[in-house]
């Protein structure tokens, strides 16, 4: 369902981006790197107070004329960006909750490998790391196609 | 030479060949060869020359065609079996009478010895003529076995399987009788291994090119498993196994650490040594078999296997199956065993095979009582073999892992002390010793890395030891010099002190001198298990309690052992002292992190105050 999917590490720098392969993927590179601010954003609007309260589930960053992006921050500030496909109208906030959630998930069972330097890129194109994140986000991504 | 004394053995010859001098294996084998090509032409001699017709009354005649396929599957060229075929005299007669027969049989053996085809080469002793058959019986049971590992005969897997059946079934059964708990599921297992010795053993490259690669896995490996098991086993008669393993041992130095391939399963089966093996290096990072091995250990200990680090990833990605960043038993065998495949060339799979699978893994080799586990996979390496099985057996009705090899005790006490010497022979580091020089990589350098958390382990373990020749000790204590020991050993008495049965807790009532002189004594039983004078005589002073014969006989070996004994010391500190500077640069680097991030949230803090 997602058009392309992004892990931002903490640093503002990209750990994995993924998109579907029929579009320009320069494109969505530029679309999540400014919606980079729009995450800052929010999560500066949260305040100090309310840091330990602060959802991580940020909801629609902006919407495009073609599509939508969503966000997600973890507590480590890793940032989980999600472009989907406007004309998509039955993908309701739910079930991009769950897909973030899973997202997380596998993030989370990338980071257990003490083979992985937090920081590295989650790279699943040869025999190596992050091949059951890759295999995740596809299943996310195969229905657009 | 035709003219000398005709052929006594046979009819029907004229000036036939010289006679032919054949021993008793020789005669039995061209017998039964002449017998059954003989047989195969009763059924018609089908196609066969004309020669054959010629054949004169009342001779028995080998049909030209069967003979002529066993000449051929002498692989010698066709021009040689021409000139035995004219100088066995069947071209001359016309048929291959026994005469004949036998006579092409030795000249066989001739060439294939590398002698000249000529009726002077027959003369002399000659190994049996070898034959590469697509029949079946016969071949394999003429020739002794060295012969057939030689000769590459290429039967039928099945027939294979039915020779090795009758040697294995023996072997299964003595082995099952060892071990009666074992799980219906480990013995299936173990039979795959048997098997891959003895078509090992009869040289089936050609059938299994890439099993084969897998094939002695940790036979490597398991050099100090295989032996000590070869020989243990050997008691009851299993002359087979004493063979393979020797054949074994010696397919084993030329091959590097492989996986133990099943010729009906896929590759990733771990076969039991295999299995004890991974046990013993998961003990030897992590004493308690039933926790984890957290995920910065396992790291190191797999780094050192000098896989790429994107392998390694992948790996504990198949195998760290509940993700959480540790490793238990069967993950840590699991991917062990995908290491030592990927270090033999096998790639990697897409997902974690069936049989590595925890849940399987753990169906397949459950965890047995930890205590004796403790005895049976260690006693294993002992390689002192005289001591009797029967108390093993009793013993091992409640170890169902491992269960195969027996646990060699002489008493109950023995027992304790033996395994436990002999896990120390294992988490001592001089392990990296104890491994052949073959094996390649993964083998030596893991063990460097246990020692870190061994030591503490190893004298608990030798003050447990201690605690059964406890009188003998006492005994030694004024020969012994133990200045050296005292820091290291005052970390025993409270590492022992926790871990320590009760009984133990009697000696520790002793002034703290003791325990130092104790340690001694099983460093001497770590060291100088190969003498099982000592050995005996441990338990029968402590018995008896004769002190001082027993300490002046021992007196001078204790000198050697405890000069073995610190010279391992000294391995291990310099293991330990590399380990610790590196962490030590680790810990300054994080420590370095840590106050960027400090100062970073400083600077952040204030910003999202407002």
């Amino acid at each position: 369902m997602a058009v392309c999917v992004a892990v931002i590490a903490k640093e503002n720098y990209p750990l994995y981006i993924r998109s579907t392969p029929t579009e320009n993927e320069l494109k969505f590179h530029y679309m999540v790197h400014t919606s980079l601010d729009v995450v800052d954003e929010k999560i500066s609007a949260m305040g100090k107070a309310l840091v330990d309260q602060r959802e991580l589930y940020l909801g629609l960053l902006y919407p495009t004329e073609d599509y939508k992006v969503y966000g997600y921050v973890t507590n480590s500030k890793v940032k989980f960006v999600m472009v989907v496909d406007s004309s998509n109208t039955a993908l309701r906030d739910n079930e991009i909750r769950s897909m973030f959630r899973k997202l997380h998930n596998s993030y989370t069972d990338v980071m257990c490998n003490p083979f992985y330097n937090p920081g590295d890129r989650i790279q699943s194109r040869f025999v190596c790391l992050g091949r059951a994140f890759d295999n995740m986000v596809t299943s996310m991504m195969i229905p657009v196609c | 030479m035709e003219a000398a004394a005709a052929a006594a053995a046979g009819g029907g010859c004229g000036s036939g060949p010289p006679p032919l001098l054949l021993s008793e294996g020789e005669q039995q084998c061209y017998s039964e060869l002449f017998a059954r090509c003989a047989g195969a032409a009763g059924g018609g001699p089908g196609p066969g020359p004309p020669e054959a017709a010629r054949v004169a009354p009342g001779t028995v005649t080998a049909a030209a065609g069967p003979v002529a396929d066993l000449f051929r599957a002498s692989q010698l060229p066709a021009e040689t079996l021409h000139q035995i075929t004219e100088l066995c005299g069947a071209k001359r007669v016309g048929y291959f009478g026994p005469t004949q027969f036998y006579i092409a049989l030795k000249l066989i053996a001739a060439a294939q010895s590398g002698l000249p085809v000529r009726i002077e080469s027959i003369k002399c002793e000659l190994p049996l003529p070898r034959f590469m058959m697509s029949k079946n019986d016969g071949e394999i049971r003429f020739g002794n076995p060295a012969e057939l590992h030689g000769t590459k005969v290429q039967i039928p897997y099945l027939t294979t399987e039915k020779n090795s059946f009758k040697r294995m079934d023996d072997e299964d059964k003595q082995q099952e009788t060892q071990s009666p708990t074992m799980s219906p599921l480990a013995s299936p297992p173990s039979s795959p291994p048997h098997y891959q010795r003895v078509p090992l053993s009869h040289g089936y490259s050609k059938l299994r090119s890439s099993a084969e690669q897998m094939h002695p896995a940790p036979y490597e490996a398991r050099q100090p498993l295989v032996q000590p098991e070869g020989s243990s086993s050997g008691g009851p008669g299993t002359k087979p196994l004493r063979h393979q393993t020797s054949l074994i041992r010696s397919f084993s130095v030329e091959r590097e650490l492989q996986d133990n391939s099943s010729y009906l399963d896929e590759p990733w089966r771990i076969t039991e040594e295999q299995r004890e093996y991974y046990v013993n290096q998961f003990r030897s990072l992590q004493p308690d078999p039933s926790s984890f091995i957290s995920g910065s250990v396992a790291k190191n200990f797999f780094t050192k296997s000098k896989l790429s680090i994107p392998e390694l990833s992948y790996i504990w990605e198949l195998s760290d199956a509940d993700c959480d960043g540790a490793l238990t038993l069967s993950e840590f065998c699991a991917a062990f065993h995908l290491i030592v495949a990927r270090k033999n060339g096998y790639p990697l799979p897409e997902g974690l095979p069936p049989t590595l699978q925890p849940e399987y893994l753990q169906a397949a080799f459950p965890k047995p009582k930890w205590d004796c586990q403790l005895f049976d996979s260690y006693s294993e390496s002992l390689p002192a073999n005289q001591q009797p099985r029967d108390l093993n057996r009793m013993e091992k009705t409640s170890v169902k892992d491992t269960a195969d090899l027996p646990v060699s005790t002489q008493d109950v006490t023995g027992d304790d002390k033996q395994a436990l010497k002999s896990t120390v022979n294992e988490a001592l580091p001089k392990d990296v010793s104890e491994d052949p020089a073959t094996k390649s990589g993964l083998l030596p350098p893991p063990p460097a890395l246990p020692p870190r958390p061994c030591p503490s382990q190893i004298w608990a373990i030798m003050n447990s030891v201690a605690v059964n020749i406890c009188i003998q000790v006492v005994e030694w204590s004024e020969q012994v010099s133990e200045a050296e020991l005292l820091p290291q050993l005052s970390r025993a008495p409270s590492q022992a002190a926790e871990s320590s049965p009760s009984k133990k807790d009697v000696l520790y009532s002793q002034p703290p001198s003791k325990p130092i002189r104790r340690k001694f004594r099983p460093e001497n039983q770590a060291t100088e298990n190969q003498e099982p004078s000592t050995v005996a005589s441990g338990p029968a002073s402590a018995a008896t309690v004769k002190p001082h014969p027993t300490v002046q006989k021992q007196s001078s070996k204790q000198k050697k052992a405890i000069q073995t004994a610190i010279r391992k010391n000294k391995e291990a500190n310099a293991v330990l002292a590399r380990l610790n500077s590196e962490l030590q640069q680790q810990l300054k680097e994080v420590h370095q992190e840590r106050i960027a991030l400090e100062n970073q949230l400083e600077q952040l803090r204030p910003v999202t105050v407002l």
